[in-house]
């Protein structure tokens, strides 16, 4: 049985490359999926019971457990000998960041044989734009509404790899070429398989729903996110990231910010704040390579 | 048959290994550990050929059952206490989905404070999630009952998951001879995994989506019928099982004593045992017991038949609805015809305390002693505790 992905009609926003994101994923694991989708936009997404826009087993789980179903339903096919069957969870920042934490630092721990996306809009997208443990340091958010997120992002794939997992990486939205190599070269292997996908949303970054594309390649050519993977023990620098380890090479940072209205409030001070976490992001980089 | 001694829990796990069971997902609680460590040591020992995975909780631990039964294999899990509680959110999202599984609840009560003696009051708190609910008073009973739960919770006319009640300690971890059935006869017994619907990539489903109020409504309803139908599924695999292996059919409720006294004294679990020798020593004959063995779906016919033309009945809860009565206490009100007006709620044991013979006996002829001399009844009395 082949699995046609997101089929047209889905009830996403305007602007949205979730269903493109989603897709890709589907179509570039090369087997049989089953899926497992913690509350987040996904769950809203994929449309209304009796129907629904996802052609690919669909499994709905509560916050916290898309790691542990997960994984129950892969030790099920091994136990039953069924091999040609990736399990993957696709969990929001929120889902994965937060709640789901203790569930995925357990998945990875046990290396648990499942993929595992996270799909980062840096918020709760679906219950309307509040603050997440991944969402950027003074970012505007319905309950950072005035001064902006105090803290810095919580870095998940550099926990990830802190638990040793088989395989870790960082994605966009934006550059499809790169994800694609990255969710094949997952799907390769088993154990327990991590990507981090940035994913701007429009309707929570505040931007023209038009330039969701724009917004996801300065993210990454100003050096605000930075895309590698990490096997083996070794952490390698892909797409774009590769080229940009010299500051030098870097699209000015406020290209990237200047675009979003959740970063509208920013002072100057603000500004050198986020350089400065990034330096520190590209300095554990250059450590790491 | 062959008889060995074991605990409630050695029973339980017992029972796990002998039903096939190919998953088990875990986390520690306190009384709930031997079934887990007797299970992981059937495992590696390779008695058992199952897959075991020690979880980082007991929301992952019934997250991750529920993710291997939908994957096509027969889980279990196990826990008490506060590990029911955090895990409770998907104690309701499993039995929502429909799926087949099986959960032992080695009974505990609930803090602050920390204290890990045994009362009803994590069981009854799950007890409006849509699960079978059963209740074993010993190690036998929890052997038996957990075999019959895999047959129920993957039978067509049910497919819900069942949960095996049985009190720490005092079932848990007391042994008892046990009447074991020979392994491979059990299993037969048990027969080949069935479920609703697999997730294996052979067919292209979606569970759980969003639906509308009036979805939502049907499908809520749909497990409220099913589970009021099952009491007939349970008592049908009940009687084939004792007749397969030739041990005594109980049912639903157990009567000890006369069926047509005219009082009735209802409880569940291991203090039934305490109650039924109270009542011996009362040395009245107009008195029996009835003890609830399935508690969802709540046995009304069967106990109204039971309690048609008594005087008078008393209820005892081992857990309080706090600001109301015992659950059990309302459950057999809500069951009664109005004229029964002699029910009376005994609340005791909370947070473990073990009441002396001579307390339930001297309860017992408060309470029935008013009822003789018709004098009016207090709706709800408290078993006396000395520090």
């Amino acid at each position: 049985m082949s699995f046609k992905g997101v089929l047209p009609g889905d009830s996403s926003c305007p602007g949205c490359l979730l269903p493109v994101a989603l897709n890709l994923v589907v179509s570039s694991i090369g087997k049989k999926v089953v899926s497992v989708v913690p509350a987040s936009c996904t769950s809203v997404i994929q449309g209304y019971y009796p129907k629904t826009a996802f052609d690919f087993p669909t499994i709905n789980v509560p916050f916290a457990s898309a790691a542990p179903v997960a994984a129950g339903v892969s030790y099920a096919l091994e136990i039953r000998g069924i091999k040609d069957v990736v399990v993957f969870a696709w969990a929001g920042d929120g889902g994965t960041a937060d709640i789901g934490m203790a569930a995925l630092s357990g998945a990875a721990e046990r290396n648990d044989n499942i993929l595992y996306i996270m799909y980062d809009n840096e918020a709760y997208m679906n219950t309307g734009i509040q603050r997440s443990g991944a969402t950027p340091y003074k970012a505007w958010t319905t309950t950072t509404p005035v001064i902006g997120k105090r803290e810095a992002k919580k870095d998940v794939a550099k926990i990830m790899i802190a638990h040793g997992a088989k395989y870790v990486a960082t994605a966009s939205v934006g550059f499809h070429q790169d994800f694609i190599a990255k969710i094949r070269k997952a799907s390769s292997i088993s154990g327990f398989r991590f990507i981090q996908l940035h994913l701007p949303c429009p309707v929570g970054w505040r931007f023209d729903s038009e330039k969701t594309v724009e917004v996801a390649k300065l993210a990454v050519e100003t050096g605000a996110w930075i895309l590698y993977e990490y096997q083996d023990g070794k952490l390698r620098l892909t797409g774009p990231s590769a080229q940009l380890i010299e500051e030098s090479r870097r699209k000015p940072l406020e290209e990237y910010l200047l675009l979003q209205g959740r970063f509208s409030h920013l002072t100057k001070e603000d500004i050198e704040q986020i350089k400065k976490l990034i330096k520190e992001q590209w300095e554990w980089i250059k450590k790491m390579i | 048959m062959r008889r060995e001694a074991l605990t409630g829990n050695q029973a339980v796990a017992m029972a796990v290994m002998y039903s096939d069971v190919k998953f088990v997902a875990a986390y520690p609680i306190t009384p709930q550990t031997s079934i887990v460590e007797k299970i992981s040591y059937f495992v590696e020992k390779g008695l058992m050929k199952a897959k075991f995975v020690n979880v980082e909780s007991e929301h992952s631990a019934l997250a991750m059952t529920y993710g291997a039964a939908l994957g096509g294999v027969r889980s279990f899990t196990a826990t008490s206490s506060h590990g029911l509680l955090y895990m409770h959110e998907w104690v309701h999202w499993a039995s929502r989905s429909r799926v087949p599984l099986v959960m032992a609840v080695v009974t505990r009560t609930i803090g602050p404070p920390w204290n890990i003696w045994p009362d009803h009051s994590d069981y009854m708190d799950q007890r409006d999630a849509g699960w079978i609910m059963l209740f074993a008073m010993d190690a036998q009973e929890a052997f038996d009952m957990t075999v019959q739960a895999f047959r129920i919770s993957e039978d067509e006319r049910v497919f819900l998951p069942v949960m095996v009640g049985l009190e720490g300690f005092i079932v848990g971890g007391t042994t008892m001879s046990v009447a074991l059935p020979d392994e491979e006869s059990v299993k037969e017994w048990v027969g080949e995994r069935r479920q609703p619907f697999v997730f294996d990539g052979s067919a292209n489903i979606t569970l759980g989506n969003l639906a509308s109020p009036e979805d939502t409504y049907i499908l809520h309803r749909n497990i409220h019928e099913d589970l009021l139908r099952s009491i007939e599924v349970i008592k049908e695999i009940e009687k084939d099982y004792s007749e397969t292996f030739g041990l005594p059919y109980i049912g639903p409720v157990e009567t000890v004593g006369e069926k047509e006294s005219s009082y009735a004294v209802i409880s569940m679990g291991a203090w039934s045992g305490d109650l039924a020798e109270a009542i011996k020593q009362l040395g009245r004959n107009d008195v029996s017991l009835y003890r609830i063995r399935v508690y969802r779906p709540f046995p009304c016919k069967e106990l109204r038949q039971a309690l048609s033309r008594k005087n008078g009945i008393v209820v005892f809860d081992r857990s309080i609805s706090f600001g109301s009565f015992g659950p059990l206490y309302m459950d057999v009100k809500a069951c009664l015809d109005s004229e029964y007006t002699n029910v009376v709620n005994v609340i005791g044991g909370l947070g473990g305390v073990d009441h002396s013979l001579g307390e339930y006996v001297s309860v017992l002829r408060k309470i029935l002693g008013e009822m003789d001399r018709e004098e009016k009844l207090e709706k709800q009395i408290w078993m006396e505790v000395s520090r």
